[in-house]
C-alpha cells in the first residue's frame, strides 16, 4: 500500500454536491502538490501533476466515470476508468463510462499519443477513486458511530461487521459529498487490485458491433450542410485562382470560397503542420453533390516560390523557412544518400571510434532505408463545427485538443472558453491526427456559411494531405576485433526532414567506441509523427544491424545482445544510457523461452525499448511458392503492471500485424511533388491473408507502474521480421517495402 | 423517386439515380453504421448486403438497389444479437472500431455460405476488408466463436 498525500484542500476541491436524486459529485482541481510517501517521486514526470478525475454516483447504484482523454483505439476509454473503479472498490458492471468535455482547468492534460495516457493518469485517476472511497467510508462512520478502521468496502457497499451495519454507496453518497476531501489517502497494493490486471470489454463495444454513432463522421445536426476543400495536387504548389461559377449551378451546391486556414503573420504552435493553408471550400447539401462539384471545379494552381512563418516547437520559437520546388523521391534519395557520405551532426560520442574502426580485424558496414509512410487510419478525416452567435462547437478526430483549439480561438476571433470540443472517439489516428487542421477549417467554413457544417476530406486529400513518416536512411559500422567481440559501433541516421535517432538508446552504453550522427534534409512535404516516431525506422533496422553483427562474431543473436546488455549494466560506457538493462534483457529472455528459440532454425529476433515498454519479439517465417509469409510471432513486453490484459494483447497483436504491413507493403512515393497514390486501389496495406497465423503475446510480470502500449512493440517487429525473412531466404532486407527491397 | 427496402423497412428517397447506396444511408437517411472509407471499393468499411450478398456501398449506385433487399449493419440482427455480433462482443474484437461493421458484414455472408469456415475459408472471405489496427487475428477467432455458437443454436 502506498500513501498519498492529497493537498487537495477545499480550494482545490471543485465541486461535492448534491446531483438530483441525492448522489454524489466529486472532482479534483489540481494534483500540482502531489507526493508520494513510499514510491519515488522522481518517476513520476511532471506532467502527472495537473490531472484530475471525475466520478457521479447515482441515487440508484449507477457509477459514472469520466474517461478523460480521447479515443483512437488504445482503450483509454476503457483502461482508465478502470484505475478509478479499482480503488474506489466498485462492481464494474455498474460503471457506465462518459467522455469528459475537454476542460484541461477540472481534468488536466487531456490528448492521446506518446503512449502517456496509462502512464500519466496511473496515480491521479487511483487517488480519485481512493478519496471517494475514503469520503464514503467517513460518512458510514459517522453516520453509524462507528471508527473509520473498522469499516471495510466490497464491491460498492460499506460493511461494519462489528455491528452487521451495511450500506450501499449510493446509500452513503450524498452524506459523503459534506465530507471534506481527505489530505490523504492510501492506495492499493496491486497484489490487491481486483480490477486491474482483469480484462475488461471495451465499453464501446456494442455500439461499435451495432452501427452506432461514435465517431466525428457520424455527426448530424439540423440544418447541417456538407462541406469539402480542394486541394493543391502536389506539394510546392498553392492556389493561384478558381472558378466558383463552373459549379455553383450544380445541384445541391450552396457555397463555393476560398479560405487561409491561417491568418497571415499567425504564430502556428508545434502541431500546425499544414502544407496547404489555403484551400477552396465547396458547401453543399450532401456529401455526394459536393463531391460532383469537387470534380468539376475549374482551379488553377501554381508552384511557390516563398513560404515561410514563425513556428513554436520543443525548443521555442523558430521561423520555418520552407524550400519551393516540386520534389520527387528519386530527388530525395540522392539527398540522403550524399548526405550520409559526409560528416552528419554529432549526436554522441563515446572512446576514439575513428581509431579503432581503422585498426579492426572485420568491419561491417551496412545501409538501410524506408520510404515516407502515410497514416492509413480507416476513417478518412472528418470533421463538424457549428459556429453561432454564442460560441463555436466543434468535433473532429484531435489528439491533441488544447493546441487545435489555440489555433481555432485565433482565426476565427473567439477565446477558448467560447469554444467546445468534442472529443468524440477516432477511426485510428496513429500520430496523424495531432495535426488537426481540419477542425480550423470547418470553423472557417461554418462560420462563413453560418450553418452547422460536416467536412469530409475524401480517401485521397486524407492521403495527399498528409503528415507522414518521413523517408529516411541510416549507414551503421560495426568493428570487430580478432576475438569478436564489438569494439566499436557508428551510427548515421536522417530523413526528410529527418528521423529521430536517439543517440542514448542501446547499444549506447555497451560499446567501448561509439559514435552517432544525424542529418535532416528540408522539404517541403510534409511529415510528423506516425506510431512511434524516429523509432518505427530506427528501431528496426538498429535490429537487423545487430543481427549481422552477432553472425559476423558467430554468436546467437540473443546471446549477443544480451552480453552487450550485461555489459551495459555491469560497466556503462559513458554518462548516459536511455534504458533499463535488466528489463531489456527479460524481454529477451522471456521470448527466448516462450518461442523455445533454438527449435526452429528459420526465425528471427529483436527487441527495442520504445515509449517506456520494452519489447521482443521472435518471427518465423515460412516460403511458399517464392512468397515469403510470417507464420507465427511470439511477444515479450514489459509494459509494468498490465491493466487490461485481453485489451492490452489485442494491442501488442495490433502493432505486430500493422508492423508487419508496413516494413512489407507501405511506401509513399513522389514524382514532382505529387503522391504517386492517393488510394487503396494502389497503396498496399496489409490484409487478413497476409497476417500471421499465430501471435502469441507475454507480458513481464512484475509492479512496476504500467506505460502504454500503441508504440512499444511497434519497432522491433520491423527488426524481427528483416531477420527471420533472412533466415527464411539467405537473403538481407536493407530497404523497406521488403517486397521490393531496393534503394 | 426510388423505393427501397432497407432492413425490412420502406424508404423512398428523391436523389440522383448515380449517388452510392453509402452516402444515401449516411447523408439522406442518417444510418451511420456503414462507414465511408475509400470511395473505390478497396476497403470494405462501407460493406452492406444486397440481396444477400456483400456488395461495397460506396461504389453502388442507388439505382441498382431500388426495389431490393438492403440489409446495413442496423439491421442484422433486431437486437444485436446475430452470432458475430455476439461473438464480437465475446472476442473483444475491435480497436479503433471503424472498420468492425464493415467486418461483420462481410462474415455473416460468409457464414451463411459455410456455416463452418476454415482459416483458409475466412481469409479468402475476408480479404477485402481491411483493418489498420490489425485486429485480423481476433476477427479470425471471433468468426470461428460465431461459428460455433450458430452451431450449438441449430442443436437446441
Amino acid at each position: 500500500m502506498s500513501v498519498i498525500n492529497t493537498k487537495y484542500g477545499r480550494r482545490s476541491f471543485i465541486k461535492s454536491s448534491f446531483l438530483a436524486g441525492g448522489g454524489l459529485m466529486l472532482g479534483f482541481n489540481s494534483l500540482a502538490s502531489l507526493i508520494t510517501e513510499g514510491r519515488a517521486l522522481e518517476t513520476i514526470p511532471d506532467e502527472w501533476f495537473n490531472i484530475n478525475a471525475y466520478l457521479k454516483i447515482s441515487s440508484d447504484g449507477v457509477f459514472t466515470i469520466k474517461a478523460p482523454h480521447p479515443e483512437f483505439g488504445t482503450d483509454v476509454r476503457t483502461s482508465l476508468p478502470m484505475m478509478v473503479a479499482e480503488e474506489l472498490d466498485v462492481d464494474w458492471k455498474k460503471v457506465v463510462v462518459e467522455q469528459a468535455d475537454y476542460k484541461p482547468s477540472i481534468y488536466g492534460r487531456q490528448y492521446t499519443g506518446g503512449s502517456r495516457g496509462v502512464m500519466e493518469k496511473w496515480v491521479p485517476l487511483r487517488t480519485t477513486g481512493a478519496a471517494a472511497r475514503q469520503m464514503l467510508i467517513k460518512a458510514a462512520a459517522k453516520t453509524w458511530d462507528v471508527p473509520e478502521a473498522e469499516i471495510t468496502t466490497e464491491g460498492g457497499v460499506l460493511y461494519h461487521k462489528a455491528s452487521g451495519k451495511s450500506a450501499k454507496y449510493e446509500e452513503m453518497a450524498a452524506r459523503a459529498a459534506e465530507i471534506p476531501v481527505p489530505e490523504k489517502v492510501a492506495l492499493k497494493d496491486p497484489k490487491d487490485f481486483k480490477i486491474i490486471g482483469t480484462s475488461r470489454a471495451n465499453v464501446d463495444l456494442i455500439k461499435m458491433v451495432t452501427g452506432k454513432a461514435p465517431y466525428s463522421s457520424d455527426i448530424n445536426r439540423e440544418g447541417m450542410l456538407y462541406a469539402m476543400v480542394v486541394i493543391p495536387p502536389a506539394f510546392g504548389m498553392k492556389l493561384k485562382s478558381f472558378d466558383a461559377l463552373s459549379v455553383k449551378s450544380m445541384p445541391g451546391i450552396k457555397d463555393v470560397f476560398s479560405f487561409k486556414t491561417y491568418e497571415d503573420g499567425y504564430k502556428r504552435n508545434m502541431f500546425d503542420t499544414n502544407a496547404f493553408p489555403e484551400l477552396v471550400a465547396i458547401v453543399g447539401n450532401s456529401t455526394w453533390e459536393v463531391l460532383n462539384a469537387k470534380n468539376k471545379l475549374k482551379v488553377e494552381w501554381q508552384p511557390f516560390t516563398e513560404q515561410s512563418f514563425v513556428m513554436a516547437g520543443f525548443r521555442g520559437e523558430q521561423t520555418v523557412v520552407v524550400p519551393p520546388g516540386l520534389e520527387s523521391s528519386s530527388d530525395h534519395k540522392a539527398k540522403m544518400k550524399d548526405a550520409a557520405d559526409k560528416p552528419g551532426r554529432q549526436m554522441r560520442k563515446d572512446g576514439n571510434p575513428e581509431e579503432v574502426f581503422k585498426n579492426a580485424a572485420k568491419v561491417i558496414e551496412r545501409t538501410y532505408s524506408a520510404p515516407f509512410l502515410p497514416h492509413y487510419m480507416m476513417e478518412p478525416i472528418t470533421s463538424f463545427a457549428h459556429y453561432t452567435d454564442e460560441g463555436l462547437f466543434v468535433a473532429g478526430p484531435v489528439q491533441s485538443p488544447e493546441t487545435t483549439i489555440n489555433t481555432i480561438s485565433s482565426r476565427i476571433g473567439l477565446p477558448p472558453e467560447k469554444i467546445h470540443i468534442e472529443l468524440t472517439r477516432m477511426g485510428g489516428g496513429f500520430g496523424r491526427h495531432f495535426h488537426a487542421h481540419c477542425l480550423t477549417e470547418a470553423a472557417v467554413i461554418s462560420q462563413k456559411v453560418k450553418a452547422p457544417i460536416k467536412l469530409q476530406y475524401t480517401r485521397e486529400d486524407t492521403t495527399n494531405m498528409g503528415s507522414y513518416r518521413p523517408a529516411c536512411l541510416a549507414v551503421y559500422r560495426a568493428a570487430l576485433d580478432k576475438d569478436n567481440n564489438l569494439i566499436a559501433f557508428h551510427v548515421k541516421a536522417g530523413g526528410v526532414p529527418d528521423n529521430g535517432l536517439n543517440a542514448n538508446a542501446f547499444p549506447a552504453g555497451a560499446v567501448d567506441n561509439y559514435l552517432a550522427e544525424s542529418f535532416s534534409i528540408a522539404s517541403n512535404i510534409t511529415s510528423g509523427w506516425f506510431r512511434a516516431p524516429g523509432d518505427n525506422f530506427i528501431g528496426g533496422v538498429e535490429q537487423s544491424f545487430l543481427d549481422e553483427i552477432a553472425e559476423a562474431a558467430g554468436k546467437d543473436p540473443i546471446e549477443f545482445r544480451l552480453e552487450l546488455l550485461k555489459r551495459s549494466k555491469e560497466k556503462p560506457v559513458g554518462a548516459r544510457a536511455d534504458y533499463d538493462a535488466s528489463r531489456y534483457a527479460g524481454v529477451l529472455e522471456l521470448v527466448r523461452e516462450k518461442s523455445n528459440w533454438a527449435a526452429n532454425k528459420k526465425r528471427g529476433v529483436a527487441a527495442y525499448l520504445c515509449h517506456r515498454a520494452y519489447a521482443a519479439h521472435v518471427i518465423d517465417v515460412v516460403v511458399k511458392d517464392n512468397v515469403s509469409r510470417v507464420q507465427s510471432v511470439f511477444s515479450a513486453v514489459d509494459c509494468g503492471i498490465v491493466v487490461n490484459p485481453d485489451s492490452a494483447t489485442n494491442m501488442v497483436e495490433g502493432n505486430v500485424v500493422d508492423a508487419i504491413g508496413h516494413a512489407m507493403y507501405g511506401e509513399l512515393t513522389f514524382t514532382k511533388g505529387k503522391p504517386d497514390s492517393s488510394n487503396l486501389g494502389k497503396y498496399r496495406l496489409i490484409r487478413m491473408n497476409e497476417a500471421p497465423k499465430n501471435i502469441e503475446v507475454h507480458f513481464v510480470k512484475n509492479d512496476i507502474a504500467p506505460t502504454g502500449l500503441g508504440e512499444g512493440p511497434y519497432p522491433s517487429v520491423f527488426g524481427a521480421l528483416a531477420n527471420a525473412l533472412y533466415k527464411a531466404t539467405g537473403k538481407r532486407f536493407y530497404h523497406q517495402p521488403f517486397i521490393k527491397n531496393s534503394f | 423517386m426510388i423505393s427501397l427496402k432497407i432492413n425490412q423497412k420502406q424508404y423512398d428517397v428523391d436523389v440522383n439515380p448515380d449517388m452510392p447506396l453509402l452516402w444515401v444511408l449516411r447523408d439522406v437517411l442518417q444510418m451511420p453504421g456503414t462507414k465511408y472509407g475509400c470511395g473505390v471499393a478497396s476497403c470494405g468499411a462501407c460493406t452492406v448486403h444486397l440481396n444477400g450478398d456483400a456488395v461495397r456501398s460506396c461504389v453502388t449506385k442507388i439505382s441498382r438497389a431500388a426495389n431490393q433487399e438492403v440489409v446495413t449493419i442496423e439491421g442484422l440482427s433486431p437486437n444485436g444479437d446475430h452470432p458475430l455480433q455476439k461473438a464480437w462482443l465475446e472476442a473483444d474484437v475491435p480497436q479503433c472500431g471503424y472498420c468492425q461493421s464493415g467486418q461483420i458484414m462481410s462474415a455473416a455472408v460468409l457464414l451463411r455460405e459455410k456455416p463452418d469456415p476454415t482459416d483458409q475459408d475466412i481469409d479468402d472471405a475476408m480479404n477485402g476488408n481491411l483493418c489498420r489496427c490489425g485486429t485480423y487475428l481476433l476477427i479470425r477467432k471471433a468468426i470461428h466463436l460465431a461459428a460455433d455458437m450458430q452451431k450449438q443454436g441449430a442443436k437446441i
